[in-house]
């Protein structure tokens, strides 16, 4: 599986992302500069964690208008995986990649700690490392993860099985019917609030993140 | 305009040192000379009070590649790296404006690091607040921590450790420590000697605004009651420009372009000018028109006084100038070559075609005045005999003590900054001391930062000690070899004899156990005049201290793990309840001299803990310290989720002391280990002589049991130990 990954000023998990998939991989992703009017030829594309822009304006909101998001939202719409964690999921969402807003965490703060995530299911390319209903910890760390969409756009993600993620046990931070991570309409982008490149060493603490990797390269490879 | 005794005395500059800058300059300086004299010989700048006794300090070990004086220590790592460290004070601005107050104070601190040429890879913190009920109390700390997280979360640091504790002393002056552990190929290291006449001198970063003016003055003053009228004087932060201005300083040090290279933090554009000359033995000739301003009409004052934040000033190689224009462009940042480096050891500032300052670089950097400031030694404490402190009921003094303000967890903290990113730390807040890998190798860098005010209050030099002594246990208890310190020394007023006792104790005990534990000094920062109306904050040489550990799969951690290990108490018991929180949060007094140290065995008993560790036997280990032997255990139990069974050793304790003695008293060279069954009585037999060695009991069931005193659940501990800083800040 050949992947690439964005980096717009600000990004800083560019090196946790990097150092999973090349884990996964055994082959380290291509690093793409934000001005940048084109892609190389991969199967992934991954928005990485971070303050792109330093999220003035809103999280997201700049990065989501940057020259290479041309190319990557052509690419996710001629089905090339697409994978934003946390700023990469708000930036998703800022470009239209994906429905649903990431507001404020309901409490106002700040929060960096590992939380519980039930995967919704294991039939995408993200999550053949998975069973479905399955409880994953992973951590977050993120200022604006309350995830929020309208009854409407809900009701369509829940009926098309988009949700991708949910909290289990404790809600981290206000989002709506406990989503932590969403799909596009074919499944093949994915935005999610939790750093699953941040649990695939023993040494971090837990391994549940490795499956996320390990199912994309069965799927992509 | 001339300058009356008024302007001089506004600059906080005493007649005697105006005198001696005509001396100097061999005539009435200009305001603008005037400006840069005074934020030059601030306390602040000049360690004018304090240089005579940091001279005092051990600063020297084989593996020290950097001592004091420069930005930053510099120790060897070994495989060719290095690793650069230091702290620094941010008090005086984040009590005034808590959230710009911390967060500039995190930026400074980050740039301290890179402009060596480092990779930061971990910030650590050390606060102290007033009384939690003081009405200024939560504002600051959601101020303060916001801040903070706010900085460090958006350059993509992590924050593993820290410390925080309260205390009425300061109610008026908190303290606000932050510090910055980069890593660095040891042949790559960035210092501030500017070199080259001709050499353009480069400026990069944000652009020069009419903030943070005189804030190094500011910072050498104590406060009044109009300290809130200093706000202007709070720079603002700008954590998405720092993180480019990492990126762009790192791209341009891989590069064969930079002489020299210096940022511009308290007193921004003139002091680093002023030291990147000195410390070359050159002049400098800066014209401030080229300086990129965020407003125009800037005056030379203000330009050269402006302490705006994410600056840099670079003396780069001749015709290497296209190499910054490209790579800080490609981040978007301002760069200009604003001067030259020239011969004349002076340094000239111009604008608009006039000479606005010219003056001679040496008096300004090194010939500042130094006081030896009259001190009196803080009067001696007695000892407390165990048998005077009052006895109360064990559980329920545990409880109330997990749920006291200095030993309730600080996870609402740290749970707000991103100790994660990067995906190196092998440890994370909480523990002993944070672990941060060291990127793609099998060794980790051990961090930590410790200080215990209330001994340094009973006994400055003995609290000076104990807080070098607590940082190298901190760091052996999860198995790394301590390296070196870097210290901030927080006090009153130096101009009264009963503070400047309690700076020269603090730094004669530091340096006794820096000394004896071959534990050097390499970098630091004086922070002085703490104290408003009068109200000194309590003396707090906060230390932090790094350390390295070969191999990070054998390192400990305090959470207790497996049923039916064997506890042991490693050092000696003698009951030290004296200036203890037993006594302070139990019996409500804060008398009494603090623990007796004794360094031999804290370096025995550390060496012994190291070893253990490195063999791969020991994963359990933690200190004993604040709240004694029976918080140690409750920590560890906590921290694990699995409970304890203690036999009651302090029965048959030499010599014979009350339980609440032995279960609470804070005597220091201890630490508490777990070992499996089968390695028990091996381990007892190889501790070398002099260490002492007591069994506890084992690990297994939901509570601490004590023999005779029943079983304290982990429920009913974890609801006071968790309880206290939520309830406290979230309170409606």
């Amino acid at each position: 599986m050949k992947s690439a990954v964005v980096l717009f000023p600000g990004t800083n998990r560019e090196r946790d992302i990097a150092v999973a998939l090349e884990r996964a991989t055994g082959q380290a992703p291509a690093i793409v500069w934000h001005a940048e009017t084109s892609l190389p030829k991969v199967d992934l594309i991954v928005l990485p964690g971070g303050f792109s822009y330093g999220d003035y304006l809103r999280s997201g909101a700049i990065a989501a208008r940057a020259p290479i998001m041309r190319a990557v939202v052509d690419a996710a719409e001629a089905g090339v995986a697409v994978l934003g964690i946390c700023n990469g999921f708000q930036i998703l969402t800022e470009s239209g990649l994906l429905p649903g807003v990431l507001l404020p965490n309901a409490h106002g703060k700040f929060a960096c700690k590992n939380v519980a995530l039930r995967v919704e299911t294991s039939q995408t390319i993200f999550t053949g490392g998975y069973e479905a209903g399955q409880t994953i910890t992973v951590p977050i760390a993120h200022h604006d993860g309350n995830y929020f969409a309208d009854d409407e756009t809900l009701a369509r993600l829940e009926g098309e099985g988009r949700i991708a993620f949910r909290y289990v046990g404790e809600n981290p931070n206000g989002s709506i019917r406990d989503i932590a991570g969403v799909y596009n309409a074919t499944k093949t982008v994915l935005g999610l609030m939790p750093h699953p490149e941040d649990a695939t060493d023993a040494r971090h603490g837990g391994t549940d993140g490795l499956g996320l990797f390990k199912g994309l390269t069965a799927a992509l490879s | 305009m001339q300058i009356t005794p008024a302007i001089v005395a506004e600059h906080g500059l005493k007649p005697d040192e105006y005198q001696r800058i005509i001396r100097h300059i061999g005539r009435e300086p200009n305001l603008v000379e005037l400006g840069i004299f005074s934020v030059m010989w601030s306390e602040h700048c000049s360690y004018k009070s304090s240089r005579r006794h940091l001279r005092k300090l051990p600063t020297k070990a084989p593996w020290v590649i950097k001592g004091p004086g420069e930005n930053a220590g510099v120790v060897d790592i070994g495989d060719g790296m290095a690793a650069i460290f230091k702290m620094e004070s941010h008090n005086h601005p984040s009590f005034i404006e808590p959230y710009q107050g911390a967060a500039t104070g995190v930026g400074g601190i980050l740039r301290d690091v890179f402009t060596m040429g480092a990779r930061p890879i971990a910030n650590l913190n050390a606060l102290r607040f007033g009384a939690p009920d003081h009405p200024k109390t939560r504002h600051l700390v959601s101020g303060v921590v916001a801040g903070i997280g706010g900085y460090g979360n958006c350059v993509g640091v992590p924050t593993v450790a820290g410390e925080c504790s309260f205390h009425p002393a300061y109610n008026g002056n908190i303290l606000v420590n932050a510090m910055t552990v980069g890593i660095a190929r040891a042949d790559r290291i960035f210092y501030a000697a500017a070199a080259g006449i001709g050499n353009p001198v480069v400026y990069v970063g944000s652009k020069t605004g009419r903030d943070g003016i005189h804030g190094a003055t500011m910072a050498s003053a104590e406060f009044g009651d109009d300290s809130d009228e200093k706000r202007p004087t709070v720079q603002v932060g700008d954590p998405f420009t720092e993180k480019l201005l990492i990126e762009a300083c790192l791209e341009i040090m891989a590069e064969d372009a930079v002489v020299a290279i210096q940022d511009m933090g308290a007193a921004g554009l003139t002091s680093s000018s002023c030291e990147m000359a000195s410390k070359g033995g050159v002049g400098i000739e800066l014209d401030l028109d080229k300086v990129p301003c965020r407003e125009t009409g800037m005056t030379a004052y203000e330009i050269m006084l402006s302490e705006s934040q994410e600056r840099m000033l670079m003396v780069l190689r001749q015709g290497r100038e296209h190499i910054a224009d490209r790579i800080f462009k490609k981040w978007g940042l301002d760069v200009a070559v604003i001067g030259r480096i020239t011969d004349t050891g002076r340094v000239v500032i111009k604008k608009d075609g006039r000479i606005e300052a010219d003056m001679p670089v040496g008096p300004l950097a090194d010939d500042a005045p130094q006081y030896d400031r009259p001190y009196v030694p803080t009067p001696p404490r007695k000892t407390l005999s165990a048998r005077d402190v009052p006895a109360a009921d064990i559980k329920d003094a545990l409880l109330r003590l997990l749920g006291s303000p200095d030993l309730a967890s600080k996870r609402w903290i740290w749970e707000q900054y991103d100790h994660l990113v990067r995906g190196d730390t092998v440890q994370r807040p909480g523990g002993d001391a944070a672990v941060v890998r060291i990127e793609g190798s099998k060794k980790g860098l051990a961090a930590t930062s410790d200080c215990t005010p209330r001994y340094c209050f009973a006994d400055p030099f003995s609290g000076g000690v104990q807080a070098v002594a607590e940082a190298y246990r901190n760091l052996s208890a999860v198995g790394a070899r301590p390296l070196a310190i870097t210290d901030c020394l927080n006090f009153g007023s130096p101009e009264r004899p009963e503070i400047m006792g309690q700076f020269v104790g603090c730094i004669e005990g530091m340096a006794l156990a820096c000394a004896t534990l071959n534990f050097p000094v390499v970098s630091g920062n004086v922070s002085l005049y703490n104290e408003t109306n009068g109200q000194a904050v309590l003396p707090t040489p906060q230390i932090g201290a790094i350390g390295l550990l070969d191999d990070i799969d054998r390192m400990a951690t305090a959470a207790l793990k497996t049923e039916g290990d064997v506890l042991f108490l490693i050092g000696k018991t003698k009951g030290e309840l004296g200036a203890s929180l037993y006594l302070r949060e139990i019996c409500g007094r804060e008398d009494g001299a603090p623990p007796e140290y004794d360094l031999a065995a804290e370096r025995r008993n550390g060496e012994f803990v190291r070893r253990l560790i490195a063999s791969g036997r020991v994963k359990t280990c933690h200190d004993v310290s604040d709240g004694g032997l029976l918080v140690a255990l409750a920590e560890m139990a906590l921290a694990g989720g699995i409970g304890a069974k203690i036999d009651p050793i302090w029965d048959s304790s030499m010599p014979a002391m009350p339980p609440q003695a032995f279960l609470f008293g804070e005597d220091q060279a201890r630490y508490v280990v777990a070992v499996s069954s089968k390695d028990a009585k091996k381990i007892e037999a190889e501790a070398p002589e002099g260490v002492v060695l007591a069994r506890l009991g084992r690990v297994g069931g939901h509570g601490l049991t004590l023999a005779g005193f029943g079983t304290i659940s982990l429920a009913d501990m974890r609801a006071r130990h968790e309880g206290w800083m939520p309830a406290l800040m979230e309170k409606g």
